[in-house]
């Protein structure tokens, strides 16, 4: 099977969408000519045209916007906010806009588009370029949360995201771009809401999206060496949310830690873990965990953003704190 | 009752104006509408007249609820800008938006059954006031945040221009939207990439409770279109004769692919930001009263005097009243929103 790279992978799948689609069209900045900070569109204008491929002034309000707009309007757009930090400045076009034009018109208006960003820390971006921050979007009903983790998942979450009626928030982590994996070809599309065991397991069960998925694999390595099986799953989204994949993992290790780089407090794995509470208590043999970040902005020295970022060894640590191996403390 | 009273003049009781001394009749440029089509834009300015009229007074009596954006006394700027558009251009609109819905040729009857709440409104309740939509109508969304419906119509001119569809987009905003960033960041886009996008800024004097000119010191709006590069024109937003002039030259423009236009339409508000509004924190009655001399409708039927019969005007407004009191009724008479539909319709 052919092997990409991940940023290779969101490449072929907007290239993908747009040749297959003449309502597809990208909107960002330095996506044009320049290709994409992240080389995501990379010789797209030759290909498709810079009416398709539109470079923005740095204005995401009216970049996403006027993206709502042209979806109500039967266009199927892709905005790219180059830093997930930035959609800051453009959180009315998706919070009170494109999450809400379906329902409050009745289902007479519905805004298909893809918002494409990418966050995350580990680059020493400092504060305003490393949030993680999809767990905003969970508290808008209307939005869909894709958070991929390896190429092929790109691939096939975005064809599914790029064909939907509603806004799908499509993120990715840097940290990834370079990390490679086998694509079959053609990918099939991957319908949202379906998880999938990346690693099996008897003890411990941990669920994590994106780059935390490889991370709480490293983890599960680790804690092989102390003789914990641990069972990784991949949520793959976040809205719609795979829980019966959790409660399934639980029937058997009845142990959950839920991993992500976001910061803890009010984070989605808070999500995750009242619902598995409330439909699989039963099932708990200890509480359930998370391992987030703390509660502070993402410093930019090394040495800062390792004392507060969720990592494997916070992760390693969470499962041992789930098994009483040690004992819990934030 | 009286709270609405004197409110709707016409032919047979005389307006306000009449009983303060005449205002001079400035608009009396048809711009080669037909006879036909005077007919139709003063059946529309009526229509929004009495529309806010009658459910002002459904809302004092309780048959509706929520927040209500009267548009009286700015019937002249949808009746104008929507004149000189096709059914398959677009139109957005703000919270003072029923207006622009009916000028661009929604049905009374699905309008009012949203604003009571009704399964028969054109949303099925979920909407409201501020969210009519009828897209068969190219009426494509209101936006109660301020500047918002700039950038739907922005969008929508993105994707004609994508397309390569000879269609153009209108965006009604308030006084209140150039406030905001987000009318900066529109203009600009629509005139970088010359969409077939017309900016109306209906600047009715007052942003909620702040006079305009307290919060911009440059009282003319559309002045700002010179730092995008693209034709800002004022009009008289009570002329309906201007509003359609330049309405058209935009629209012509737009659709022409020679890009944006930003029409500022003065006007006064009428009625408080909504209904029930502690006005008198921030104007005296008699400033209303005053700029209530200047009615639209009145200004309609002068203009046309000597060339309109009066009993043709007067027909209209006789079927309009009979149209509105029928939707009224249609809403009153038709069901609830039905709560198992409450879940339904986000995804």
């Amino acid at each position: 099977m052919r092997e990409i790279t991940f940023i290779e992978a969101v490449r072929e799948a907007q290239a993908e969408a747009l040749a297959s689609d003449d309502r597809v069209f990208i909107m960002g900045q330095e996506i044009g000519s320049y290709g994409g900070v992240f080389r995501a569109t990379q010789d797209f204008v030759r290909r498709f045209g810079g009416h398709r491929v539109r470079d923005m002034p740095i204005a995401e309000q009216s970049m996403l916007g006027a993206g709502v707009g042209a979806a109500v309007t039967g266009m199927r757009p892709i905005v790219e906010v180059m830093f997930m930090d930035f959609v800051a400045c453009g959180m009315d076009a998706i919070v009170n806009h494109a999450a809400k034009m379906r329902y409050m018109s009745g289902d007479q208006l519905r805004a298909p588009m893809v918002i494409r960003t990418q966050g995350g820390s580990g680059t020493h971006h400092g504060s305003q370029h490393s949030q993680t921050l999809e767990s905003w979007f969970l508290h808008v009903p209307g939005l869909a949360v894709a958070v991929p983790s390896t190429p092929q998942d790109v691939k096939g979450l975005f064809k599914t995201s790029v064909e939907l009626e509603h806004p799908v928030l499509f993120v990715e982590h840097r940290a990834l771009y370079r990390t490679t994996g086998p694509v079959p070809d053609p990918v099939a599309p991957i319908p949202l809401g379906q998880g999938v065991v990346r690693r099996r397991g008897e003890d411990v069960t941990v669920a994590a999206v994106g780059k935390s998925v490889h991370q709480a694999l490293a983890a599960a390595l680790e804690m092989e060496e102390e003789g914990v099986s641990v069972e990784v799953i991949d949520l793959r989204t976040l809205v719609p949310m795979d829980v019966e994949i959790v409660l399934e993992s639980l029937s058997r290790t009845h142990r959950l830690v839920v991993a992500h780089e976001a910061v803890e407090r009010g984070g989605w794995a808070g999500e995750l873990v009242a619902r598995v509470v409330a439909e699989g208590f039963d099932e708990l043999d200890a509480p359930p965990l998370r391992a987030g970040s703390k509660a502070t902005p993402i410093p930019f020295a090394r040495e800062l953003e390792a004392a507060m970022i969720s990592d494997e060894r916070l992760i390693a640590r969470r499962i041992r704190e789930s098994l009483d191996l040690a004992e819990y403390s934030e | 009752m009286t709270e609405g009273a004197g409110l709707i003049s016409s032919v047979t009781s005389p307006p306000v104006a009449d009983r303060g001394g005449s205002t001079p009749a400035r608009g009396t440029k048809f711009h080669g509408l037909s006879d036909a089509r005077l007919l139709e834009i003063f059946k529309t300015m009526y229509t929004i007249r009495r529309f806010e009229v009658t459910m002002e007074r459904a809302h004092l009596a309780g048959d509706l609820y929520g927040p209500f954006h009267s548009s009286m006394g700015q019937e002249a700027i949808p009746a104008g800008v929507c004149a000189a558009l096709r059914t398959s251009d677009v139109v957005t609109s703000t919270h003072r938006g029923h207006g622009h819905a009916i000028a661009k040729g929604a049905e009374l009857g699905p309008i009012c059954a949203e604003l009571w709440g009704r399964a028969t409104g054109y949303c099925g309740g979920k909407g409201g006031s501020m969210h009519i939509v009828s897209t068969e109508h190219g009426f494509i969304g209101q936006s109660p945040i301020i500047g918002g419906s700039g950038l739907l119509a922005t969008g929508a001119a993105l994707s004609f221009d994508l397309r390569g569809d000879p269609l153009v987009a209108v965006a009604f905003l308030g006084d209140g939207a150039v406030g905001q960033g987000v009318f900066h960041e529109t203009l600009n886009l629509a005139a970088i990439w010359r969409l077939p996008a017309v900016f109306v800024v209906e600047n009715n004097g007052y942003a909620h409770s702040f006079r305009a000119d307290e919060m911009q010191l440059n009282p003319d709006i559309a002045s700002r279109a010179e730092g995008y590069g693209i034709p800002g024109v004022v009009v008289d937003g009570i002329d309906v004769f201007s509003v359609y002039a330049a309405a058209e030259t935009a629209v012509e423009r737009a659709r022409a692919g020679d890009g944006p236009t930003l029409i500022e339409a003065k006007c006064y508000r009428w009625r408080g930001h909504n209904l029930g509004d502690a006005e008198h924190l921030y104007r005296d009655r008699r400033e209303v009263e005053e700029a209530r001399r200047n009615d639209p409708l009145h200004r309609f039927r002068q203009a046309v005097s000597g060339r309109l019969e009066l009993a043709a005007l007067a027909g209209i407004e006789a079927a309009v009243d009979k149209e509105i009191d029928d939707a009224a009724r249609f809403a009153a008479e038709s069901p609830f929103a039905d709560p198992r539909t409450a879940l339904e319709g986000s995804f």
